[in-house]
């Protein structure tokens, strides 16, 4: 049982709670200790360390929105942008309420009465803005791995076809965002005409911006992968006549399953970099805009809001990555860490 | 005793004489004798420098249940040998034929048993022997058929205990008898092994080709297996063809091994008659087959 927690913590990267556990179940406080102390006390201290230089340097630095704000002013940023996003829902509230009653009301005159139901209309909040973000990089995201996999696998099985593909890759992937970023808006433009778009142009283009750019990492491990893959285990495929489906499924596709998962870890980590550019170059609703119209608001606010803002990106882009190693270390057939 | 023809001698390079002297006093029927006939397999490999003759009109007839030895230094082919009859790669000339069908594809009739295993890491030691098995008796036996010979074929070569265990949770020697577990458990014509032991210590070594004996004593497959093992060789086969080095390898002389089973390697090892077949091996290897790199050194 305790094993098997510890065993948990450690494949989900939690190292520092192992100590935690075995302490719990009292085993040698001193080992377990120092042990904690390593793995949880030394980062706490560094961080300690960086907040307190951060506090002493920012107020050195005097910027037309006033001095640089320090560790304290991000945090009272914080808690106002949470503030107000409360006061946002609760007005969200109140206006459908309003609209409710105003319809009941019209209804009770006349039951035969057009009413009408207005969406409300209000500003997206700093939380809206996160929401929307990881909503749209997991939908660019899913996009080029739903074409990189395949490909990639296709790409790995046949060297004439990585030899003709090869060149395009190599041209295509060192390409930046911010240049696919113009090409897209008008290609979107010009396509996606409907009169009841399912989702905004914007969203359109920075999930097709990141796809764009997320794509080759996984395109490229997973060609790597299945053309890496032992001889050995594919002849094993030949020798039992596994036809050619069984011998992608069952042996080509796991065999290469934690190449897959490096790439595709690769590419959200870049997917979230190139979003949060996109977003502020293109003014597409997220985290990028909020950054954006923070800087164009200047107030004296502005600089702490927008470092929340990227502290959050960071965070959100720690998580991600952790998700996807926590998963790649589940597929890994030697439960060891690719770090 | 001792029976050591010299193919070349009796297979002059031009010539296509197709006499076997091999077994003149065996009481072995033709039919059985051709089991397995590898004849004038040559193949050529395309390089940068041209094609590359691997092999040179290699000549070999296996009996039905006999165990024979492929052995020569590294590099001389005796792989490409095992691959041809495993139908992995093509000769270029000369053809294999298994019981009067020629080969060439691979199939379940001819298993392979693979130097480094190669077993699939992401399948426990029961779902690994379970995808040969459901593959190769698809149709033909039922769930609780296969499930039943599952279990037999691991029994065979002692690995009943860790069934649901991976691969990277087992050592070298048991994933080697897994293995021999999936490759017996295709029922093969003929057991294709290919230096099953050379990745091991000396004493798991040991412990595997006993189990291989008890295993061959009871089943009589037709095996062959690639070793650069001379007490290997010598203690498991029934014959051991020697290679010429490469490149153009063939098989440069047959060696008949007429030691009594069950054979123990503790009371071998004083034997006089397995030490000549041993000297014999040697003098092969070591005095008309020097590596090229060591005749100038």
């Amino acid at each position: 049982m305790k094993n098997k927690i510890i065993n948990i913590f450690e494949t989900m990267g939690l190292s520092w709670a192992v100590p935690m556990v075995k302490l719990a179940t009292g085993e040698n406080p001193k080992e377990q200790g120092n042990a904690l102390f390593q793995l949880l006390g030394l980062p706490l201290i560094a961080i300690m360390l960086f907040l307190g230089l951060w506090s002493a340097m920012a107020a050195q630095v005097n910027t037309s929105l006033g001095t640089l704000p320090g560790p304290s002013q991000v945090w009272a940023q914080t808690v106002n942008l949470y503030a107000e996003h409360k006061e946002e829902r609760a007005k969200e509230v109140a206006f459908h309420e309003r609209q409710e009653v105003r319809n009941a009301k019209k209804l009770e005159k006349n039951p035969d009465a057009t009413i009408k139901v207005r969406p409300y209309t209000g500003k997206p909040t700093f939380f809206d803005q996160i929401l929307t973000s990881l909503f749209t990089v997991f939908t660019g995201f899913l996009l080029a791995s739903v074409i990189a996999i395949p490909l990639g696998i296709a790409c790995g099985l046949s060297d004439n076809l990585y030899t003709a593909v090869s060149p395009l890759i190599q041209i295509f992937k060192p390409i930046s965002p911010l240049a696919w970023l113009p090409i897209v808006t008008m290609v979107v433009s010009a396509v996606y005409v409907t009169n009841d778009p399912m989702f905004e142009k914007a969203f359109v283009t920075s999930a097709l911006t990141v796809t764009l750019c997320s794509l080759w990492p996984t395109l490229i491990n997973t060609a790597m992968g299945v053309a890496s893959i032992d001889k050995d285990l594919l002849n094993v495929g030949r020798v039992i006549c596994l036809n050619w489906s069984a011998q992608v499924f069952k042996i080509a596709l796991p065999a290469s399953l934690p190449m897959i998962f490096t790439g595709l870890r690769i590419s959200l980590g870049i997917g979230w970099m190139v979003l949060i550019a996109a977003e502020m170059l293109a003014q597409n609703p997220g985290l990028g805009k909020f950054v954006w119209d923070e800087f164009q608001n200047g107030s004296s606010n502005s600089l702490g809001r927008i470092m929340v803002a990227v502290l959050t990106i960071g965070l959100i882009g720690f998580v991600l990555d952790w998700l996807m190693l926590t998963l790649q270390k589940f597929v890994s057939h030697e439960k060891s860490a690719a770090r | 005793m001792t029976t050591v023809h010299n193919v070349e001698a009796l297979f002059p390079k031009e010539g296509n004489v197709i006499t076997d002297n091999c077994n003149e006093k065996s009481a072995i029927p033709l039919a059985r004798k051709n089991y397995l006939d590898i004849s004038y397999v040559s193949i050529e490999f395309p390089t940068s420098l041209g094609p590359f003759k691997a092999l040179d009109r290699v000549n070999l007839k296996i009996a039905k249940g006999e165990f024979i030895s492929l052995i020569g230094h590294s590099g001389c082919g005796k792989s490409t040998v095992l691959n041809i009859i495993a139908g992995l790669l093509q000769a270029t000339e000369g053809g294999v034929v298994l019981e009067g069908k020629e080969v060439n594809d691979p199939g379940p009739d001819r298993a392979v048993v693979f130097q480094n295993h190669s077993l699939l890491p992401w399948l426990t030691v029961y779902q690994n022997v379970e995808l040969a098995v459901k593959q190769v008796f698809r149709n033909k036996k039922s769930k609780s058929e296969m499930d039943e010979w599952i279990r037999h074929n691991l029994e065979l070569v002692h690995m009943s205990h860790a069934l649901h265990k991976r691969p990277s949770e087992i050592s070298g020697g048991m994933k080697q008898r897994v293995g021999i577990a999936r490759a017996l458990a295709m029922q093969p014509k003929v057991l294709l092994m290919d230096e099953p032991f050379g990745a091991l210590d000396a004493l798991t070594r040991a412990h595997l080709q006993d189990s291989l004996m008890e295993i061959q004593r009871d089943l009589n497959n037709t095996v062959v297996m690639i070793t650069h093992d001379v007490d290997e060789a010598v203690l498991l086969s029934d014959r051991i063809a020697m290679m010429t080095n490469g490149p153009e390898a063939t098989v440069g002389e047959v060696l008949e091994i007429e030691l009594e089973r069950p054979r123990h390697r503790v009371a071998l090892s004083d034997n006089s008659e397995y030490n000549h077949y041993r000297r014999e091996v040697l003098a092969f290897l070591y005095e008309r087959q020097r590596k090229p790199a060591e005749k100038t050194a």
